[in-house]
């Protein structure tokens, strides 16, 4: 009994208040598609060189379900999705609080840590050695859109249903193939630069069998008015942060665009 | 490389006052109702007898959706909050709270309501040929004699809200400092192949489930054997 009041004392003292993060800086929190994962991790890393006292919390998912949190009143103040149409929602909801910006084109890629991949069609899936073939959920997630549409273009899509298994974003798409469970995943470029990932081999899959993965980001009616998610907006499409877009496997609008 | 970094150990924080509050807000919640429960003859027991034990059957993932819709802005409870100038409850900490309460009910409901099951009425209506009050009644006679139940539902309760995750990834949005427990850090560390970190965490889980477990049944005062 008095053992038990002195555990419940204990719980008492763990319900009060944290102390407040130290720190006077700015704050803000950016929801991700989760092709960035990586290179956003850079990109904040590289902003925060220059900008210390600037706190920028990053969570990642599929750009499907992360609009439906924005929508659902999510404190983010930016939103980098994969593709430009979830944007456009975000906009057309009145939940945006500016334009959609391109900041960079997506490939795609299939990925296997055992098979030697470079040589390897999109058709050539078909073949029962490549086993289960890991692909992004397409209902949420952009990167799994493009995975079907690739996979219907090389007329493979039905055939392949029951080898599919389908990740809830790239990166566990990802996640799926680089530990084995999928003999081959068809993921994001931008995650193969990955260190865990380099034991693998992989080969793009045309752009011209899929639908364009223009990533655009928005500023949130949340963060609409917030100078840190301007500021760091602005640094996206700075040089810099381009510089390591490209090197994290990703093209630019411009210049893919034309 | 430090065995957890500060996000790490900002999501065991986070965790530990999330279990805290919650468990203590259902002891202080659930005790009536389980009281209720064991003593009514109300054809309505059943029925929330059912309702209490329903988040044992759900998936965590249907009890976190109806919650988003429930609570979310656009809801009605929404609006009212929006009215008296709160915030939704969704994606942040005391929507955590009011999820995981209902998500953890039966753990702490269940063990209580058999506890005062078994002291049985005839006690109390000793206490109550004495002249004790009810309120005397239940705090002298039941509850002393309820403890034991009242320690499994702690410990339940707790380590339940722990190890929780369908509920709070749909209603917490896994947002670091607010929303984004230890479930949702090791998450997180898996996806981004981070194992060795993956696995640091879910160590500390193991070990805490298992300690969990353990004290509850040293705690627990041992029934002789019958002869």
């Amino acid at each position: 009994m008095r053992m038990f009041l002195c555990c419940l004392m204990a719980l008492g003292v763990l319900i009060a208040p944290l102390p407040a993060p130290a720190g006077d800086g700015r704050h803000i929190t950016i929801a991700a598609a989760a092709d960035l994962r990586f290179a956003m991790d850079a990109i904040v890393a590289s902003y925060r060189q220059e900008h210390s006292r600037d706190v920028i919390d990053v969570v990642y998912g599929s750009s499907g379900k992360l609009l439906t949190q924005i929508e659902q009143g999510a404190p983010f103040e930016l939103f980098f999705s994969a593709d430009s149409g979830y944007p456009q929602q975000l906009v057309a909801h009145g939940q945006a609080g500016g334009q959609p910006v391109p900041y960079a084109l997506g490939g795609i890629v299939l990925w296997s840590a055992s098979i030697d991949m470079r040589k390897v069609w999109v058709e050539d899936l078909l073949q029962p050695r490549f086993g289960r073939i890991a692909i992004a959920n397409p209902q949420h997630a952009p990167y799994g859109k493009r995975a079907e549409q690739a996979l219907r273009k090389a007329g493979i899509w039905d055939q392949l249903q029951s080898r599919l298994v389908y990740g809830e974003n790239v990166a566990q798409t990802a996640q799926f193939a680089q530990s084995g469970n999928a003999r081959v995943g068809i993921v994001a470029q931008s995650l193969v630069v990955d260190p865990a990932m380099a034991g693998g081999s992989y080969v793009e899959v045309p752009p011209t069998d899929y639908e364009p993965l223009q990533q655009s980001f928005v500023l949130t009616r949340h963060g609409a008015g917030n100078p840190l998610a301007r500021d760091f907006a602005h640094y996206v499409q700075g040089a810099r942060a381009r510089g390591i877009l490209v090197r994290y496997g990703f093209h630019l609008p411009d210049a893919a665009g034309g | 490389m430090p065995l957890l970094s500060p996000q790490d150990l900002q999501a065991f924080g986070l965790t530990l006052r999330l279990a805290a509050t919650v468990t203590v807000l259902l002891l202080v919640l659930g005790t009536p109702l389980a009281w209720w429960l064991a003593l009514t003859r109300s054809r309505w027991q059943r029925p929330v007898a059912a309702v209490v034990a329903l988040p044992l059957v759900l998936p965590p993932t249907v009890l976190g959706f109806y919650l988003l819709l429930l609570l979310g802005p656009h809801s009605v409870v929404g609006h009212l909050m929006a009215a008296v100038g709160l915030s939704a409850l969704p994606f942040t900490f005391a929507g955590l709270v009011v999820a995981s309460m209902l998500y953890s009910l039966p753990f702490v409901v269940q063990p209580l309501h058999n506890a005062f099951e078994s002291v049985g009425t005839r006690p109390l209506e000793a206490a109550a040929c004495l002249r004790a009050g009810p309120l005397d009644c239940f705090f002298s006679v039941a509850l002393p004699q309820a403890m034991p139940g009242f320690v499994t539902a702690t410990v339940l309760g707790f380590a339940h809200t722990v190890g929780e995750f369908g509920v709070v990834l749909m209603i917490g949005g896994n947002i670091p400092g607010r929303t984004r427990v230890l479930s949702l850090r090791i998450y997180d560390h898996v996806e981004a192949g981070e194992y060795h970190q993956a696995h640091m965490l879910s160590l500390c889980l193991l070990v805490f489930s298992f300690s969990a477990l353990l004290a509850m049944s040293l705690l627990r005062p041992r029934r002789r054997q019958r002869g």
